[in-house]
């Protein structure tokens, strides 16, 4: 059965874009917050796939750590940082929804149409794997650029870094993967942390992007 | 051999072992001489790497001609900014902006910051060379931050998301390069060491490589500040603690630079793919004319430099753009003055916002006759980064300008535009900030003039003679860079 592995692959590679997208149109913080652990559960599942399929038992802590910090710890904390601190559950965002959509289509489109093109020549499951992981750092970055909360531009750049791994882990027998995969949770955990501090000193009004906007630091 | 290598790490493990006592000791009178003595030591053993055989590159680590210059340069301004920081420190203490415990944390992370940027520049990993980016951009993320008012975390928060987004396509842009390596070397560890890289670049494929190369150019020109991506590097420069002012823009920016010059010489390598030059000129240009107007609207004496950091980086960026064994030299010499300059300026201005206990160039006014000291080398490190005759920075604007004309006369009309609407804006504010009738409240201060000093004198020396050794050293280095 040579197409199993790609078979199997392909969709969850694939799922992980269409999460992205159903990211894309939350309006809310905790179905976003849901969503991104469904998120986090496809990359685990991509990844331990990758894992079974290259032989490399190592990306299983990669998957692992997918599994229970991304997909449970951080949606976990992130909502109850939410409820202690009484952020504002409707997401206000900068364009509407159907623009949003059309965006990411054309995104999803782009990625494809660069990422197989110029990996003609890498094996088949690495060069889908990348199309769909540049589609998912691409639909994170637009859903931090449509977002004007903190937090949901935080999910986005969780998601974007999932795509990263996806990315990371499809380049067959790259080094030095797990590590990334740490540092990158380490990186994730510093910025859940630093939203947590912010407002526990009630130094910020509002965890609202818009509210940095009027900060140049020079209307004092 | 493992004479050198054991070099090697020194330079790595003195930060490293500093930074671990420096979070355990308290008091501050210890700490930041220690911090001082660890700054030097390293600096020491740096500077025997430049004066001894190269160690041959290894799996996760390579010194070499380039990387040299690099390291030597930065772990001088590293040693003079921690004999500044100590002087600095002290006056925050008593005014009471930092507490005892984040006096620790400061300097803990003052010497993780040396040696992720050591590591980044030795390694010969591009894997290892990103986890070393990011490290250094948490470090400084959290230095920040220090100050913990609305607005220092507003500037560190925005560093970290602009940083974070930097950083991530700065993977991206590493994982595409595996990916194209992977075919011709072979996959594991081999396939992502920076020597074996450019010896097969030849054969990889062409395309990656240049999409490979734009997500690297926009992730790590994050990290340099180029035009698009600058939105940081003001509010990071202004609200964090002076030393760390001096370091961002006298070495973390040079650093991310670095890591596009690696890149860069492993496109050039491969003949098929695109020339990395013209997008690095355009990106450089772009950020040297908005810069150069920015620089116009400043109120905040500390962003005014930032804004002028963010030139200056585009001038070296542009220069190494351009290629060529002129425009590389300039390249490099530009980017050693305006480190030496920058961070000068910064331990000036440092001092000088405490005497006047505002950053407000409003309330900044006739630094001459306050206090003759600290105004006459802020004036002097104004003309010097202004670009005027006889100083550093003046010899060599006018190379990259010279060699410019010689190969791209269209181009220089624009760079050197760019340059006098520069000159223009600092000099406007030089009058208001140094001459006339003192303006605001006046404190004594205890500043510490070796590290200004020293670093104005090096620039005026190179303005008026370089060392022939000097110069085969950076032509050398040009010839490298191709």
């Amino acid at each position: 059965m040579p197409n199993l592995a790609f078979d199997t692959s392909h969709p969850l590679a694939g799922g992980l874009v269409l999460v992205s997208f159903v990211l894309l149109y939350q309006d809310r913080l905790y179905s976003m917050l849901n969503v991104y652990a469904l998120h986090a559960l496809v990359l685990a599942l991509a990844v331990a796939w990758q894992a079974n399929i290259q032989n490399a038992p190592h990306l299983y802590v990669t998957a692992g750590l997918a599994l229970g910090f991304k997909a449970i710890i951080i949606p976990v904390a992130l909502r109850r940082i939410v409820e202690r601190l009484g952020i504002h559950r409707e997401i206000e965002t900068v364009v509407g929804i159907g623009p949003t959509m059309l965006c990411g289509m054309a995104l999803v489109a782009l990625s494809m149409v660069v990422m197989l093109r110029v990996t003609a020549e890498a094996a088949p499951i690495a060069r889908e794997d990348l199309a769909f992981a540049l589609a998912v750092v691409l639909l994170g970055l637009l859903v931090m650029v449509t977002r004007r909360n903190a937090v949901s531009q935080v999910v986005g750049f969780m998601s974007l870094e999932n795509g990263l791994v996806l990315a990371a882990t499809g380049a067959k027998g790259m080094p030095l993967v797990v590590e990334i995969s740490v540092a990158f949770s380490i990186l994730i955990a510093f910025i859940v942390i630093g939203i947590f501090l912010f407002r526990i000193r009630e130094r910020f009004d509002t965890v609202d992007i818009g509210a940095l906007d009027q900060f140049r630091g020079e209307r004092r | 051999m493992s004479f050198a290598l054991a070099r090697i790490e020194l330079v790595l493990l003195i930060p490293l072992a500093a930074a671990t006592l420096l979070a355990l000791l308290p008091g501050y009178r210890l700490t930041a001489r220690l911090n001082v003595a660890a700054t030097l030591l390293t600096f020491l053993a740096a500077l025997s790497l430049l004066f001894t055989p190269h160690p041959p590159p290894g799996p996760y680590l390579l010194v070499d001609d380039l990387n040299v210059v690099f390291i030597a340069l930065n772990t001088f301004v590293g040693f003079t900014t921690s004999v500044f920081s100590a002087s600095y420190v002290g006056h925050e203490l008593e005014t009471g902006r930092l507490t005892p415990a984040y006096l620790r944390f400061y300097h803990a992370m003052y010497q993780l910051l040396m040696c992720a940027m050591n590591v980044a520049l030795m390694a010969n990993n591009i894997g290892l060379m990103w986890v070393a980016i990011e490290t250094a951009t948490l470090t400084t993320v959290l230095m920040v931050g220090i100050y913990r008012t609305h607005e220092a975390l507003e500037a560190a928060w925005k560093y970290f998301i602009l940083g974070s987004v930097g950083i991530a396509l700065a993977l991206f842009g590493t994982i595409l390069v595996y990916v194209a390596a992977q075919p011709v070397i072979g996959e594991g560890l081999d396939a992502m060491v920076w020597t074996t890289l450019v010896a097969h670049a030849s054969k990889f494929d062409p395309a990656l490589l240049n999409v490979a190369f734009i997500f690297l150019l926009l992730g790590y020109g994050t990290k340099v500040g180029l035009a698009p991506l600058h939105a940081w590097l003001p509010d990071a420069h202004a609200e964090g603690p002076t030393p760390i002012s001096a370091v961002l823009s006298g070495l973390l920016l040079n650093v991310a630079l670095y890591a596009v010059l690696r890149f860069k010489i492993l496109m050039a390598a491969n003949a098929a793919a695109v020339a990395p030059g013209p997008l690095m000129v355009t990106m450089g240009l772009v950020s040297l004319i908005f810069a150069a107007f920015m620089l116009y609207r400043r109120r905040d004496i500390k962003r005014l430099f930032a804004y002028s950091s963010i030139e200056h980086m585009g001038i070296i960026t542009f220069a190494f753009g351009m290629g060529g064994p002129l425009a590389n030299f300039a390249g490099l010499l530009h980017m050693t003055m305006h480190s030496l300059t920058k961070s000068g300026i910064f331990f000036a201005v440092g001092h000088v916002a405490q005497a006047k206990g505002t950053q407000r160039i409003a309330d900044i006014g006739g630094l001459t006759e306050t206090h003759p000291w600290l105004g006459w080398s802020l004036v002097a490190g104004i003309v010097a980064i202004a670009g005027l005759p006889p100083l550093g920075i003046f010899m060599s604007e006018f190379l990259v300008v010279s060699s410019t004309f010689a190969r791209a006369p269209l181009l220089a009309i624009p760079l050197v535009f760019g340059l006098l609407v520069a000159l223009g804006a600092l000099f406007l504010r030089l009058n208001g900030i140094a001459f006339g009738e003192p303006r605001g409240e006046t404190h004594p201060v205890k500043a510490s003039y070796g590290p200004l000093f020293a670093h104005l004198a090096l620039v005026l020396a190179a303005g008026l003679y370089l060392p022939p050794q000097l110069v085969a050293w950076f032509q050398h280095v040009s010839q490298l860079l191709g």
